[in-house]
């Protein structure tokens, strides 16, 4: 079955998500549409699967014009998705998940049998290993994605749209993706594949179009080199470096030793993590989105009163301090979400610049806060950090992403500090408050701070580290050179040890594999 | 009270759980001091064997004193039990729970039934009087779990009981047929329903916020109504005709059951069949699927088609007439008129009902027949001249509504999107 | 525009935002929409409309007039009694209902200030009730057992109006912070108990007067009960000013303090406040002590003011109608105070309207509710009065857009 869309347009008032997307995806192949965060893909999936309504054009399936009025419409013209964020009920059974929508029904009750049935042809056919009676709450990630592609597939999908399936997933858990995708496609179906991981895209794609800000800026082959689609993708050369001078060591130590975190239902998300941070050196964490980075950070600060072990900055023990202590010993912190946990989107911008000095002298005496000081305060910022603001009135809420990201890195950096650890720092941020806040942090560890910054982004990784810690499930793998290959990082991300993963490199070395031909 | 039984058993094994045998210590040494301190000298007659044509036994002669310390002594030594295996990380049984409750419930009931004045009862009275008693708890908690499971809150179950019984009363009387008079106090929770759909679900007004200001509105329309066209009116207007009770030939005869569950008013046997259907509909149908999978994750429902709000405002719509019929028992069973603010609150035992069931049609159903009971007992406990103050009984169910929601006694947690308004993006 | 927030969900507008979201125009929409509703009621309920309805095909204006003078009648009559008795033989009688709606409203600005304050903490403080009756009790046992000079007793009437309901609100505060279990089921078992009790304790010694068989307290005695502002016939009482002190109390908490701040915070997003250091749980027990503290008030203000007595009756429906009043003042200090003098007009000018024309106060609920239903769906009202759509305040569907335009 062949999807196309011609000039298709959406926009959200004045806003155009979507600007004239010409697309095309042939039975058995693999289309990916590649575009930064923000390019205006999953609006556009969510076009195609019937959940907006295109502003102007039209989607045809095998020259047909379709006009779909939701997602039941889409599905019933065999379009399946795969959503970024799983579309699953958490306590519900695979079945019940699977049945959803267009279950079988035997006279008045509901016939889950049908469906289990169904459910055990289609794992049994691809490989899935689903248990149709296990609730989704218990799986693995990368099963629950399954369970996903299964919804689709009972449903007869013959197009199918894979929304940045991989983010979640782990290094191997990619490959046995990919491996399956490439089965889908022997068997003719037609995938739409979004990401903006360009070895992904490489490695699985028949065609690709590049969109950047809602257009279409050009058809790329896969055979092009990384940089090439990098910079297709962005619109320009990328700066993958920030420029950094070797570190200068300061005495300032942050020491971890033997953290431990165990999580509500008893698995471990910290185990036994020790590592040191020397002043005026960055620290990168990196690894699979989920595999503790974030419960480290979050540790740091003082979130996770029940964490054991020791955290030690300049000898003063941080561990079983509350996080109000915490940021008084001198630790600036940026949250991963800053919508989430950095910002006040109600406050106005000069409220939210003092989020967690309001009850310091400088704003606030005898319990009264002290306005005046308070609108300098956010003046200065303002200008200091080039946010671009209509009033220090407004709410933060009204800022983009990169505006708002500065007040938070504003604020963390506004008092004086002895360890800054931010997490993501610049996600969802544009190109020109990336180098910015980039450059900011490389200053700090020049003033002799100890860093820590964490981040799923390699790129953003190389470019910041002087050193590197991986991490997986929860554990402290090694802490590798800066300039320690990609494949070796990959490999310890997905649980090598660094002896191993630098062995495999060898003899990888020596032959070409397709990733998910092996091993399954 | 056997709701209560899972939270011993599925502790986690891991971790020693001192909560449980806290408790138990604490209440086997209440209701030892209750005892020892104030033991009752009469003797309760309990008649058992009423309304059973076939079967003539004397009532049962209980010495509250006696009965009193027998249960005090197993509660201690059960109490004692549970420490000394949580001490030493062995597993309590799962019948030490039920157990050690059907002894403290039993016991308090014998202690405050003693202290009566003249302790003589039936039981098949006392028990058929709470399930009858229960009758709108149950309709208002099945009104409350339609709307909740599909993840708006009802907190306005009060306002579908109050103009139910007024619209039952108001049709009852106009057409004299209690018949219709139960289709109006359908129809009226149905509108105050009504309200409450277009507030939280096209407007995306708070839920709780829509459900108190419609009880407010409710309260306030009927009470001005009543004042002003029932009241002048009564003959004509404010008394109705009663739905009829009757005895379920065979079943009736089942020594105690028989007549406690089969010698009831017909809303009664309505009541089992409107459980019965929302228990099978609910875990056995495609309706009930898409409900639950709504209240839980209503974006995962519309991505595969269904249709979130309509779902949503259709169970609102129909939990207000299945609770409206609860506010038939005030005007139609009870009594044969209305008078202002006449459910006295009982939507929101309805509602604890609910939460302390945990969200199922079986535990909400078992949750207000306990209210039931307890409020039936301040009845009984007052006639027989208590001196025990029944005020204090009846804060009971708000009491276990605290201790459930704060995990005290077990753990109460409701559907997952239950609150929050879904808009389709 | 184009950064992408992909991975936070939309975030639900908080409940104080959409109330505080509208203007003045909406507010005085609704009031008015809503009367006209109420006069329906009125003029329908009214017999003798009724009975020139029975010939309405022959002489229909005979209804329409009928009704028009139900309504305006009623209406008038609440209006006399809410504010001025132009028939009163003295200027003390004609100002009398303007003195009486001060002090119905006393009650309704403390209960009122409790509810919004909770409210910007991301809070529903439906138990307003119960902390009413609470501090109700423990004014009226320290005014019946001080024994004091009135200097002494009155601040101890209010020390206690504070701790019984600060303590009521506080459990809830507590609780919510400890086990995570909903402030809202909480609020409303609290308040059941709180009813259950005040009617066990006036049966108990503790309270009940000497000889009575009736639950009822003995009367307060001249040197604990707050002092009369205008004197007699008038009932104005202390209450009043202490409630002005309490509004101005809570704009101060609310704008200017650095505990209002954190309050605000935890209610906008707790998640950052947390992040920032600030300790949520302890604000919500914070906040619910002092919003029971400002309801425990209102129970002073009825017991040591008003009603002087402590009866089963003494909370009235306070605190549902407290709602209603943060609902129309928006959850501001002032715009409560102001809410609660109009919703006091109209339970002082209901009392007249129903002595002077049979119009039952009930309907006075009726008003409340539906001034405060309309005034959450704007589009209701803007649509009935076709206000236009504020610069600032975008169109709900617009708003909506816009924000996923900044998602996409």
């Amino acid at each position: 079955m062949k999807l196309e869309l011609r000039k298709v347009t959406k926009r959200f008032g004045d806003f155009t998500a979507n600007d004239s997307i010409d697309l095309t995806v042939t039975p058995g192949s693999v289309h990916c549409l590649l575009g930064e965060n923000g390019a205006g893909k999953s609006t556009l999936m969510n076009v195609i699967f019937g959940l907006y309504r295109p502003t102007e054009g039209q989607i045809y399936i095998d020259d047909q014009p379709v006009n779909f009025k939701g997602p039941e419409d889409a599905m019933a013209a065999g379009i399946g998705m795969v959503h970024q964020h799983f579309m699953l009920v958490p306590v519900f059974t695979v079945a019940e998940n699977v049945a959803l929508g267009s279950e079988s029904v035997k006279g008045l009750t509901l016939d889950l049998e049908t469906t289990r049935q169904k459910i055990r042809e289609i794992s049994d056919r691809y490989g899935f290993e689903v248990d149709p009676d296990a609730l989704v709450e218990d799986l693995p990630v990368g099963v629950q994605q399954r369970v996903e592609i299964i919804k689709a597939l009972v449903r007869e999908a013959q197009v199918l749209i894979l929304d940045e399936p991989t983010a979640v997933l782990t290094p191997a858990e990619t490959d046995q993706l990919l491996g399956i995708m490439d089965q889908l496609r022997k068997d003719g179906k037609s995938l739409l594949f979004i990401s903006h991981k360009l070895r992904e895209v490489r490695e699985i794609s028949d065609d690709i179009t590049v969109i950047r800000r809602g257009k279409v800026v050009g058809q790329a082959d896969p055979s092009m080199s990384s940089s090439e689609l990098a910079s297709l993708m962005v619109g320009k050369e990328v700066q993958l470096t920030v420029d950094k001078e070797e570190p200068t060591y300061t005495d300032k130590l942050f020491e971890v030793e033997n953290l431990t975190l165990i999580g509500d239902n008893g698995v471990p998300l910290l185990k036994e993590v020790s590592f040191q941070v020397r002043g005026g050196e960055i620290l990168a964490v990196a690894g699979v989105q989920g595999n503790g980075q974030t419960e480290l950070a979050e540790t740091i600060i003082g979130l996770h009163p029940k964490a054991t072990g020791s955290m030690k900055l300049g000898g003063k023990e941080l561990l079983g301090l509350k996080t109000k202590q915490v940021l008084a010993a001198g630790v600036g912190f940026v949250p991963e979400d800053r919508n989430k946990d950095g910002l006040v989107g109600d406050f106005s911008i000069a409220e939210n610049l003092i989020l967690d000095l309001y009850d310091r002298p400088q704003f606030s005496a005898a319990g009264s806060l002290k306005k005046a000081a308070i609108a300098e305060n956010a003046r200065q910022a303002g200008d200091l950090f080039d946010i671009r603001m209509g009033s220090i009135e407004h709410h933060a809420s009204t800022l983009s992403g990169g505006n708002q990201q500065k007040i938070v890195v504003a604020r963390e950096l506004s008092r004086d500090l002895e360890l800054f650890v931010a997490s993501q720092p610049t996600r969802g941020v544009d190109v020109g408050s990336i180098e910015f806040i980039h450059k900011r942090i490389v200053q700090e560890r020049d003033k002799g701070l100890p860093v820590i910054i964490v981040s799923t982004e390699l790129d953003e990784v190389y470019g910041l580290a002087d050193r590197i810690a991986v991490f997986f499930h929860g554990e402290l793998m090694w802490v590798v050179p800066a300039d320690t290959p990609r494949s070796v990082l990959g490999q310890m991300m997905a649980g090598a040890s660094y002896s191993e993963a630098l062995e495999a490199e060898n003899q990888d070395q020596a032959r070409p594999t397709t990733p998910w031909s092996e091993g399954e | 009270m056997t709701l209560t039984a899972e939270s011993s058993s599925s502790a986690p094994a891991q971790a020693k759980n001192w909560k449980n045998p806290v408790i138990y210590t604490v209440l086997a040494l209440l209701s030892t001091f209750l005892i020892g301190l104030r033991a009752p000298a009469t003797t309760i007659s309990l008649g058992v064997a009423d309304q059973v044509s076939w079967l003539d036994l004397d009532p049962l002669q209980i010495s509250p004193v006696a009965y009193g310390w027998t249960a005090s002594l197993i509660m201690l030594a059960l109490a004692g039990y549970a420490l000394y295996a949580t001490q030493t990380g062995r597993p309590i049984g799962r019948w030490l729970a039920p157990t050690f409750w059907f002894f403290f419930a039993t016991g308090l009931l014998t202690w405050a039934l003693g202290s009566t004045s003249n302790p003589s009862l039936s039981l098949v009275s006392l028990l058929n009087g709470a399930v009858l008693l229960s009758i709108p708890m149950i309709f208002g908690s099945m009104g409350g779990l339609l709307c909740e499971r599909s993840g708006i809150v009802n907190i306005a179950i009060e306002g579908q009981l109050l103009l139910g019984a007024f619209s039952a009363a108001l049709v009852g009387s106009m057409t004299k047929n209690p018949w219709l008079g139960l289709l109006a106090a359908m129809a009226g929770g149905l509108l105050v329903s009504a309200l409450l759909a277009l507030f939280s679900i096209k407007y995306l007004v708070d839920q709780v916020i829509v459900g108190v200001v419609v009880n407010v509105l409710v309260s306030g329309l009927t009470g001005f109504l009543f004042a002003r066209v029932l009241e002048p009116n009564a003959s004509v207007l404010n008394s109705a005709p009663r739905l009829p009770a009757f005895e379920i030939p065979v079943l009736s005869q089942i020594p105690v059951l028989g007549p406690v569950l089969f010698n009831q008013n017909v809303l009664v046997y309505l009541m089992y069949l409107v459980v019965g259907l929302i228990w099978f509909a609910l875990n056995k149908t495609r309706w009930g699927l898409r409900t639950r999978a709504v209240g839980e994750h209503p974006k995962a429902a519309d991505t595969l088609g269904v249709k979130v709000n309509r779902l949503r405002a259709g169970n609102v719509l129909l939990a207000g007439a299945v609770a409206g019929m609860g506010g038939a028992f005030f005007t139609l069973v009870s009594v044969s008129s209305f008078n202002s603010d006449m459910t006295a609150g009982q939507g929101y035992i309805a509602l604890a009902a609910l939460i302390f069931g945990r969200w199922t049609p079986i535990g909400a159903l078992s949750a207000a027949l306990l209210f039931g009971f307890s409020l039936n007992l301040q009845y009984v406990l007052s006639i027989l001249g208590t001196s025990v103050p029944t005020e204090l009984l009846a804060m009971m169910p708000y009491l276990v509504t605290i201790f459930a929601v704060a995990g005290l006694v077990g753990r109460s947690r409701g559907p997952a999107a239950v609150g929050t308004a879904y808009v389709k993006e | 525009m184009s950064e992408t927030q992909k991975n936070t969900p939309a975030p639900q507008p908080s409940t104080w935002a959409k109330i505080a979201g509208g203007n003045i125009g909406l507010s005085i929409g609704a009031v008015l929409a809503s009367f006209i509703l109420g006069g329906l009621l009125i003029a329908a309920t009214d017999p003798a409309t009724q009975k020139a309805a029975s010939y309405f095909f022959a002489r229909p204006t005979d209804t329409l007039v009928a009704g028009w003078t139900a309504a305006t009648e009623a209406y008038m009559a609440l209006f006399q009694g809410a504010f001025y008795n132009p028939a009163g033989r003295s200027f003390a009688q004609q100002i009398r209902p303007i003195t009486e709606t001060l002090t119905v409203a006393t009650p309704l600005i403390f209960a009122g200030l409790a509810v919004a304050l909770s409210f910007r903490a991301g809070l529903f403080n439906i138990g307003a009730q119960g902390q009413v009756i609470l501090g109700a009790l423990v004014s009226g046992w320290v005014a019946i057992n001080a024994g004091l000079p009135a200097a002494a007793t009155i601040p101890l009437i209010i020390l206690g109006g504070i701790i019984g309901g600060g303590i009521w609100g506080g459990i809830i505060g507590l609780l919510k912070a400890k086990t995570g279990a909903h402030e809202v089921i909480l609020s409303i078992m609290m308040n059941y108990i709180a009813a259950n009790l005040l009617v066990y304790l006036l049966k108990t010694p503790l309270l009940q007067r000497e000889g009575s068989s009736n639950p009822i307290s003995e009367q307060l005695g001249a040197d604990a009960v707050y002092p009369l502002l205008l004197g007699n016939p008038f009932r104005l009482h202390l209450g009043f000013i202490i409630a002005l002190l309490a509004v101005l109390f809570v704009s101060w908490l609310l704008n200017r303090s650095t505990l209002g701040f954190r309050l605000r915070a935890v209610g906008a997003n707790p998640n950052a406040a947390t992040t920032a250091g600030i300790s949520v749980s302890n604000s919500y027990i914070i906040v619910m002590a002092i919003s029971g503290a400002l309801a425990g008030l209102a129970g002073s203000a009825q017991v040591a003011g008003t009603e002087k007595v402590i009866s089963t009756g003494i909370a009235g429906s306070l605190g549902f109608d407290a709602i209603t009043v943060a609902l129309l003042g928006r959850s501001t200090p002032w715009g409560t105070f102001w809410a609660a003098l109009l919703f006091g007009a109209f339970r002082a000018g209901g009392v007249t309207m129903q002595v002077s024309t049979g119009t039952d106060i009930d309907i006075v609920l009726v008003l409340q509710a539906l001034i405060v239903l309309f005034i959450a769906a704007p589009p209701l009202v803007r649509a009935i009065f076709r206000l236009p759509n504020p610069q600032g305040v975008p169109h709900k569907k617009s708003a909506r857009k816009s924000k996923k335009a900044q998602e996409a």
